[in-house]
């Protein structure tokens, strides 16, 4: 059976999340968001070397959505510049995760970026889109 | 587990034993408009009662009704229509008192029971809570019966304080006692049943500890009022707070029961229009009980909603109301321990919790659950449910919840639990 929004991918990253663990050590920079309608919670430590993401952990727990969005995008993440980080936006962790998210998962699909971004940049708030911005 | 935590299930069981010969069943499905809709093809199975109710024909006729027919502005015209709508709330008042066994006089209408809660902490907490005096709630509440006495006792420098919830999801007299014995409580705030848990709390035998020890009380009864009967009075609360949306009613009221004495000292919540007696330019005077505690237009055609809502429950008894809720919760728990994997939290027996449960499926976050108990037409509720504390306590992120109202059934319980079995099955936690 195939399945619109647990597909077999997404599954698998919520099952064996990549890059995930508190164990990245040393680091240079850490962050820790909330998703404040489900109860999320999520961490990352980043690691940074010649101003881009050299490694980087995620730990926390959290939906199928947000999990998997989180361990797709850290993979895209390690190696990724700072100031390209800091431009990330909605659609872009959006479309790496692939699959219709509704209104009210989007911020489970948007809180590995929150995480991230805010470490990187300071900046605390949920990852807009091109377009219209909730 | 100790005798004092034993007694509140003994309390708790005793009016219900009277409830024997009643018929268990209800079925007033049909009397509620939007529960004809479907989802895709699939029967709307609405278990998010205890976030809010469904409203009867009844009640959005009224107020319909209401402003086609009687709508003007209370407490000031002398013409005809406007003596209508002033009877039209007055006699809501009345309705919505005599339904909790509370006088009309000492009845406030509020916006909500959050706006009840913080009318307390303001108008009488700043006047009667200072330094080196203690709040007491319970690590069950929702978040409306702890940010308001955070705040109080933050800008007072008194103490705030918590009851523990144990293992089965209840509270024990006897730590009420030795908090009590500390001698400098003022206030016992506490919910008649919990939000998360569903505990019913054994109102009567707190409040009688409380006021032995000098100290006023105010109960929650959000998720009482709605499902069983409810004599405020008889409870011994100086305060008592419930709201009109979860009762089959509107949103935008909710209901404050104070003691007269008490009501009579405090200093009003709001100041504006309605609440006073005269104004000069040099001050105020109060105008008497409940208009003290209403500035401004009040919710009018919300009051007259709530009123036909207690009306429509009334007709069908409260007694009745809670047996067939009652039966309905002992079956939903019998059927979600057919799920692999599901763990719920607070009473196991029926008869010692509203319908109101709480749980867990290992390997799926409760968010994904909600998400496929809906693909079955299924409405719970996935999060933290407002009461963060109470589940940092339980050692859980978030639970998904199922919520009972009046118009339950066993077939909204069957979609859940086939939902929920087809959910396991797309997460691959059968094979």
């Amino acid at each position: 059976m195939t399945d619109d929004l647990y597909r077999d991918y997404i599954l698998e990253h919520y099952k064996h999340p990549r890059n995930f663990g508190e164990d990245l050590d040393p680091h240079d920079l850490q962050g820790l968001e909330h998703n404040p309608l489900c109860g999320d919670e999520l961490e990352v430590q980043i690691r940074i070397k010649d101003g881009r993401i050299d490694d980087l952990r995620f730990n926390g727990h959290g939906c199928a959505i947000s999990q998997a969005a989180a361990s797709i995008a850290s993979e895209e993440l390690k190696g990724m510049a700072l100031e390209d980080v800091g431009q990330l936006n909605a659609d872009w962790a959006i479309g790496l995760l692939g699959i219709p998210v509704s209104a009210t998962r989007r911020k489970c699909a948007l809180l590995g970026l929150k995480v991230v971004k805010g470490a990187v940049t300071g900046d605390n708030g949920w990852p807009v889109s091109d377009g219209y911005n909730s | 587990m100790s005798a004092a935590v034993r007694q509140p299930n003994a309390f708790v069981a005793a009016p219900l034993a009277g409830e024997a010969g009643i018929g268990g069943s209800l079925d007033v499905r049909g009397d509620f408009p939007i529960l004809a809709r479907t989802f895709e093809g699939r029967r709307l199975a609405y278990l998010d009662s205890g976030a809010t109710s469904q409203k009867p024909a009844v009640v959005i006729e009224t107020m319909s009704r209401h402003y086609r027919e009687h709508n003007a502005n209370v407490h000031r015209g002398v013409y005809a229509l406007a003596q209508e709508a002033d009877a039209a709330y007055h006699e809501a008042r009345r309705r919505v008192a005599e339904f909790v066994g509370w006088d009309a006089k000492t009845t406030i209408f509020t916006k909500n029971v959050t706006e009840a809660i913080n009318l307390v902490a303001y108008a009488w907490g700043r006047h009667n809570v200072s330094a080196g005096d203690a709040v007491l709630t319970t690590q069950m509440e929702h978040h409306a019966n702890i940010v308001p006495w955070q705040r109080l006792c933050r800008e007072t420098g008194a103490q705030l304080r918590y009851l523990e919830v144990d293992q089965r999801g209840e509270l024990s007299l006897e730590q009420l006692d030795a908090e009590l014995a500390r001698g400098d409580v003022k206030l016992v705030a506490f919910a008649h049943v919990s939000n998360v848990l569903g505990t019913i709390v054994p109102v009567a035998a707190m409040t009688e500890r409380v006021r032995a020890a000098g100290a006023l009380s105010l109960v929650d009864g959000a998720q009482a009022v709605p499902h069983m009967p409810v004599d405020a009075a008889a409870l011994g609360a100086d305060f008592y707070a419930w709201t009109g949306h979860k009762t089959c009613g509107p949103t935008g009221i909710g209901v404050l029961h104070g003691r007269a004495e008490i009501l009579e000292e405090m200093e009003p919540f709001l100041t504006g229009g309605d609440m006073i007696a005269s104004v000069s330019f040099e001050g105020a005077t109060w105008n008497e009980l409940p208009y003290k505690f209403e500035a401004g237009t009040p919710p009018i055609a919300e009051a007259v909603g709530l009123g036909a809502a207690v009306n429509y429950l009334s007709g069908l008894g409260m007694k009745r109301v809670r047996a067939h809720e009652r039966e309905l919760t002992a079956y939903m728990l019998e059927r979600l321990s057919e799920v692999p994997g599901l763990a719920y939290v607070g009473p196991p027996e029926a008869g010692t919790r509203g319908g109101i449960v709480s749980f867990t499926i290992e390997g799926m976050h409760p968010h994904d659950v909600a998400e496929l108990a809906n693909r079955g037409g299924a409405c719970i509720r996935a999060g933290h449910h407002c009461a963060q504390p109470l589940m940092q306590r339980l050692g859980v992120g978030a639970t998904a919840r199922a919520s009972l109202g009046v118009y339950s059934d066993r077939e909204d319980v069957d979609a859940l639990i086939d939902a929920l079995l087809a959910g396991r099955e797309v997460f691959g936690l059968d094979g």
